[in-house]
């Protein structure tokens, strides 16, 4: 990709006792994007991120961040900024002086840093209390401070480690918008790291879901939840059914596969006969009928358990062979609710192209 | 934690012999202090005496120690501690770093290290150092391998220093490591990130955020090298005399104890000015706070 | 610039740890710290008198510091003013720990800063303090007329005045862990405030009271200044007696008897450490 601005090349980084944090990691993120790293507790997210920073070195790989290899560049040599979780705020600085730190040290001019850190308060909306200290100022206040620093320097690249996961729920949403709000205007490249899936589907315009220190896929938001490329992203990313089939022989474009509790079925992907793979559904593509629908995709069960949402209800349905479907249902009218009971024979039904068969 | 109305007998109990115990054999024998500091020795037929008093008779005693000779020796005093505190702090401040950022398993040996010295007699190192430092001693000797000296390193200011810094390290070291260690380390990291480089984020943010530490250990260190009497006393040439030898002198060989206690109340008034500092910068670091 | 280097591959900018400079400085300033010491160490073990060429290993020094009687003399006086300065010291610290750890009062902070004063006025005011108070109380007078070891009881009351302070504090700060709940326990099972101080407090602070006994009596055996002063003409204790004879000179004796002292000091103070160790959750 030519418009990179970090490119990270086979990347790797074990620390000491074994443990490998980031395993042979390959990402272009591009010029003004909202790129989100998401995954599990543990995964490396942090890793790769401190990396990009410099706050920590790979063992092996190149980090080209504006065409340059940093990968051994120190910190405070490299146009990158960072957000950190605990926001790091100086504690014996005013808000003012806070934001001035990053000018100041690199020997920016008294006027232009003052020029500078106006704008980045009024940014983040904290020009009142430019001269407070951070100890009189609440989490979300902190925050922004911390943010400001950071965009004060006007780095190339923005690094926040799950900036809102000190948060508390309400003023997490607003910092949501707030953050895709500033990120349209200063027009600098985001990398996000988080574990919470709604915070990179609703904010980032790409995603690398990460899985104990390898990337599994990288792909915008909608691309992620309708293509998933592996189980474990297709089970990270919201919720899905999984059903566990058997190629028997390839059809042109289709598979002919044994499902189990469902029986054979005819899907669109290219698979080795013999392998196991997993079919995957969302439970909204998942429909109830009482009677025996046409459709090509149909299984027949018992309603074990329904859960009321308000627009929608959670039905849980079992199967023949212990299959357990979930399905979710709108609550279209007013009465009635899923319109479905504990213990109610059901088919369950759904198209063959809500289905995606995945091989890994 | 209970109010004492709630168990006076048990209060009493554990209460009495410790206090009747420091008032007996410390407040007391200070108050004693105090007043021969106000007293005069006697003149019996002419003669001074050598063990009669007059008690209470003014501040003589203490108009005796602005003299010039004797605020030469206590300004001396005072700078030499305060060298041998910066030095410390010098050499301290990157040994408690050091540790604090070293593998986890190597920092309780060093902390040991570290301390171990200072439990070993103030006398025997003070010893040590003189017999490696001596004319004759094992520097000396190894320098005359290579044709060098013998050098004269004992018996002047530095080697009181010298001595002071290597007897009083451990003091220094303990506080910093104990602040360092809960500093954290985000904040050097932001300011890295933030373009800063180390020596300017040692100088603009470590050091400001490990002040208390670093106050702690100056005052610990400050003190005991204000009242010293045995370094000095050994290390010492003639000339490098401070407070403590001059009252110890009044003590013994002078015997003029009015002069002596006069002194000493001197050097415990400024022993509680250096803590009545610390005091009040940890105020303004709290004040801070709120 | 510095700061413009590399970093080295799988090494942050804050792993201090790895720089060669400050493993450089260390191994200096250990060096310089030690290597004193261990010189005197191992120079107790030389052959030569002089003391200034290593001429080969012997037991020698050992050998005269212990026909020395003076030495052995003050040597004994030191350890039993330790000893005995222990026992006092250890008692009346841990009533002063247990009763500030215990109740409030009026003036408990001015009462603490009472307690801390011993720790931090300096050791040559209160030697000249309990040395004028025992001389005018006419205290000296009286144990120096007393036989051995009644002749030693300036020298203790003064050690036990510095040192109990230190024990206090120690035995304090392993109360601070204490679980009042359990004191609670026994006395609602009926036990008496003594029996329950007995049963359930008083094994709580034993590594605490153990540790601050240790620090008493390396307190104790290693103090100059106060003894200094306070000690009568007659009575010469470890540390006095080898700051006379470091004032005439070095000798192969004085690196033998420091040595002595050197292992009984680090073995007391390695224990105390042991024992002050944060201790392992405590079962009810
Ligand atoms: N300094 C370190 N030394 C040793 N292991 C480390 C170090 N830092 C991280 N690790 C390990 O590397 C792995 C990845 O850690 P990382 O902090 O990158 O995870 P993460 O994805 O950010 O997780 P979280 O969501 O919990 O923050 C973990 O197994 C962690 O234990
Ligand atoms: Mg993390």
């Amino acid at each position: 990709m030519s418009d990179a601005i970090v490119s990270i090349r086979n990347v790797t980084k074990s620390f000491g006792g074994g443990i490998t944090a980031v395993d042979r990691v390959s990402l272009d993120i591009a010029q003004n994007e909202f790129f989100a790293l998401l995954g599990p507790s543990g995964c490396g997210k942090t890793t790769l991120l401190r990396m990009i920073s410099g706050l920590e070195t790979p063992t092996s790989g190149q980090i080209i961040i504006a065409g340059e290899d940093m990968a051994f560049t120190p910190p405070n040599k490299r146009p990158t900024n960072m957000v950190f979780q605990s926001y790091a705020v100086f504690p014996h600085m005013t808000v003012e002086q806070n934001v001035a730190y990053g000018l100041k040290v690199t020997g920016v001019p008294g006027d232009e840093i003052r020029r500078r850190v106006g704008e980045a308060l009024e940014m983040v909306k904290l020009t009142q209390l430019a001269t407070r200290k951070p100890d009189q100022m609440s989490g979300g206040q902190r925050q922004r401070v911390a943010l400001a620093r950071a965009l004060v320097k006007r780095p190339k690249v923005l690094l926040l480690d799950e900036p809102l996961s000190a948060l508390d729920a309400k003023l997490r949403d607003d910092m949501r918008l707030e953050l895709t709000r500033l990120q349209e205007t200063v027009g600098i490249t985001f990398i996000i790291v988080t574990h919470d899936q709604d915070e990179a589907l609703s904010m980032a315009s790409r995603i690398a879901v990460m899985d104990r220190g390898s990337v599994q896929q990288v792909a915008s938001p909608a691309e992620l939840y309708e293509h998933p490329r592996t189980r474990f992203v297709a089970d990270f990313i919201g919720k899905v059914n999984l059903i566990d089939a058997r190629v028997h022989r390839q059809i042109g474009r289709k598979i002919d596969c044994e499902v189990r509790g469902v029986g054979r079925m005819e899907l669109l992907s290219d698979g080795l006969v013999g392998a196991q793979v997993a079919i995957a559904v969302r439970p909204e593509k998942l429909k109830i009928a009482s009677q025996e629908p046409s459709s090509a995709i149909r299984v027949m069960g018992k309603v074990r358990h329904v859960a009321y949402f308000g627009d929608t209800s959670h039905v849980v349905i079992e199967a023949a062979d212990g299959l357990s479907l979930s399905v979710n249902v709108q609550n279209e009218s007013r009465h009635g609710g899923s319109g479905v009971e504990r213990g109610q024979p059901v088919w369950v039904h759904w198209s063959p192209e809500d289905s995606i068969v995945l091989t890994e | 934690m209970d109010n004492w109305k709630q168990n006076p007998r048990v209060f009493w109990t554990l209460g009495l012999p410790p206090s009747i115990w420091l008032l007996l054999f410390f407040i007391i024998p200070l108050g004693f202090l105090f007043v021969m500091s106000f007293s005069d020795k006697a003149v019996i037929d002419g003669q001074i005496s050598i063990n009669e008093y007059d008690y209470l008779t003014g501040f003589s005693n203490y108009i005796r120690a602005v003299d010039p000779l004797y605020l030469t020796i206590m300004w001396k005093s005072i700078w030499i501690s305060a060298l041998a505190t910066a030095l410390c702090l010098v050499v301290a401040y990157p040994i408690a770093f050091g540790i604090c950022f070293a593998p986890n398993r190597w920092k309780p040996l060093l902390l040991l290290l570290v301390v171990l010295p200072f439990w070993i007699n103030l006398l025997i190192r003070t010893y040590a150092l003189i017999a490696v430092f001596r004319t004759r001693g094992y520097v000396n000797e190894v320098l005359g391998l290579v044709g060098l000296g013998p050098f004269e390193m004992l018996y002047n200011d530095f080697a009181v220093i010298f001595g002071l810094v290597y007897v009083y390290m451990p003091f220094m070291v303990l506080p910093l490591y104990a602040t360092i260690e809960r500093l954290d380390k985000s904040f050097l990291e932001a300011s890295l990130d933030l373009g800063a480089s180390q020596f300017q984020t040692f100088l603009r943010v470590t050091v400001p955020l490990t002040m208390p530490g670093i106050i702690s250990g100056v005052i610990l260190v400050f003190i005991p090298c204000l009242g010293t009497f045995l370094t000095p006393e050994l290390l010492g040439g003639a000339n490098a005399i401070m407070i403590g030898n001059v009252i110890e002198r009044q003590f013994k060989a002078a015997n003029d104890w009015p002069f002596g206690a006069a002194l000493s109340f001197l050097l415990m008034y400024a022993t509680f000015g250096a803590l009545a500092l610390r005091y009040l910068f940890t105020l303004r670091s709290k004040g801070v706070g709120v | 610039m510095r700061s413009a280097a590399k970093l080295k591959p799988g090494q942050g900018p804050l792993d201090y740890g790895n720089r060669t400079w400050l493993k450089v400085l260390f191994v200096s300033i250990f060096f310089i710290l030690y290597a004193p010491i261990l010189t005197l160490i191992a120079f107790s073990f030389n052959t030569d008198r002089r003391g200034i060429v290593w001429r080969g290993f012997t037991f020698d020094n050992y050998v005269k510091a212990w026909n020395n009687d003076s030495l052995i003399e003050a040597l004994t006086n030191s350890l039993v003013i330790a000893f005995v300065a222990t026992i006092f010291a250890t008692i009346l610290g841990a009533l002063a720990a247990l009763l500030l750890w215990r109740f409030r009062f009026p003036m408990k902070g001015g009462y603490e800063g009472f307690m801390a004063l011993p720790i931090v006025i300096p050791e040559i005011c209160m030697g000249v303090a309990l040395l004028l108070f025992f001389v005018n109380s006419g205290m000296m007078g009286f144990f120096v007329s007393m036989p051995w070891p009644l002749n030693l009881g300036n020298i203790i009351i003064a050690h036990v005045t510095f040192c109990f302070p230190f024990v206090a504090v120690v035995v304090r700060s392993r109360l601070v862990g204490f679980n009042r709940q359990l004191e609670e326990a026994s006395r609602d099972l009926g036990a008496s405030e003594w029996q329950t101080f007995w049963s359930v407090i008083l094994p709580y602070m034993k590594p605490g009271l153990i540790a601050g006994a240790l620090l008493a009596f390396t307190l104790s055996l290693d103090d100059f200044v106060i003894t200094f002063f306070t000690s009568g003409p007659e009575t010469v204790t470890f540390p006095v007696k080898v700051y006379s004879l470091v004032r005439r000179g070095v000798s192969p004796e004085i690196n033998a008897a420091s040595t002595v002292l050197i292992v009984i000091t680090v073995v007391a103070t390695v224990l105390a450490m042991k024992l002050q160790a944060p201790p392992k959750a405590d079962k009810g």
